[in-house]
């Protein structure tokens, strides 16, 4: 355990084996997310209140749950770093905030677009959507927080403490629909009950689900592999693979 | 098939801007953060180039890691 730990913190094998793993995440959100768009888009049949508006939920229940899956994934790296110094994992912490920022962005933008057609507003101050403008505040916080820092060492401190507080806000998040239910629907998507919508809506939105999330991880990949080369680039194996990709 | 022809598919029942706007600030955002990445590795592989080469043409240079 201890021997994966530390092989999995070190930069150079993270490098190598990121750079076997990426292929195959682009592959599949690729083919996910393009699969997806079409059924959704396309074929999957109209709603028989909200028209065709519905397929709106094909974007913004994806990230909508990249939002809040990149933020506990980004807690767990801050913990990881704080715990046993792994420096890879405040790199992915550090990588992860942004994505995290726009994916929310992009669920309380579609989600605005969802709620004129069906509701009559772009916004309105109901529980489920004032978590999520909390979530994105909390991203911008990390974010400014870890480029407050002169020293790399108390930013990525101070962004790893706010990240794990901040974590509190998601389960608020999941269960805001149930607490105070005034308009933003329940949850459509479960794994532990049956679909509550017809298969034929469903099977599309689930891939669109494994599409974002693959893309969620090739990108963190990416960006994490980048960050390496930032932080690492005066040691001897960076500075051959530069020179040897030349 | 839901839609009979490819303006049906395009108006989407009346909700066309929402639903393509919807579609197109995902797609900006997903697609925007690929061509970021890419151009940030290249960016730093460069970076890292030119350091290794003026370091070796300048043989004093101080070649410790920072």
């Amino acid at each position: 355990m201890w021997a994966f730990i530390h092989k999995f913190g070190s930069p150079k094998w993270f490098y190598g084996i990121s750079a076997r793993l990426l292929p195959w995440c682009w592959f599949l959100a690729v083919a996910l997310i393009l699969v997806g768009s079409i059924w959704g888009l396309a074929f999957a049949p109209a709603d028989y209140q909200q028209g065709d508006s519905f397929r709106i939920i094909y974007v913004h229940v994806p990230a909508a749950f990249l939002a809040q899956s990149i933020f506990v994934s980004m807690a767990v790296a801050a913990l990881v770093f704080m715990v046993w110094k792994i420096k890879v994992a405040d790199m992915a912490a550090a990588v992860m905030a942004p994505l995290g920022a726009a994916m929310t962005f992009v669920a309380l933008f579609t989600g605005s677009v969802w709620g004129m057609p069906t509701w009559g507003t772009w916004w309105i101050w109901d529980a489920r959507l004032t978590s999520m403008l909390i979530l994105l505040f909390l991203y911008v916080g990390v974010i400014a927080l870890r480029g407050a820092f002169t020293s790399r060492d108390s930013g990525a401190r101070a962004a790893s403490v706010l990240s794990m507080v901040g974590v509190i806000n998601i389960p608020v998040i999941k269960y805001s629909v149930d607490w105070w239910y005034t308009l933003h629907q329940p949850a459509t998507f479960s794994i532990a009950s049956r679909p509550s919508m017809p298969v034929e809506m469903w099977w599309p939105l689930l891939l669109m689900v494994l599409g974002f999330y693959a893309f969620f991880i090739a990108i963190t990949l990416m960006r994490t592999r980048n960050e390496i080369l930032r932080r690492e680039a005066g040691k001897h194996w960076v500075r051959e693979l530069a020179a040897g990709d030349a | 098939m839901a839609f009979d022809s490819l303006d049906a598919f395009f108006a989407m029942g009346g909700h066309g801007a929402y639903v393509w706007s919807a579609w197109a600030v995902a797609a900006l955002a997903m697609v925007g953060s690929v061509v970021h990445a890419r151009a940030e590795h290249h960016r730093l592989l460069r970076d890292i180039q030119r350091r290794v080469r003026r370091d070796t043409t300048t043989p004093r240079a101080d070649h410790n890691a920072s």
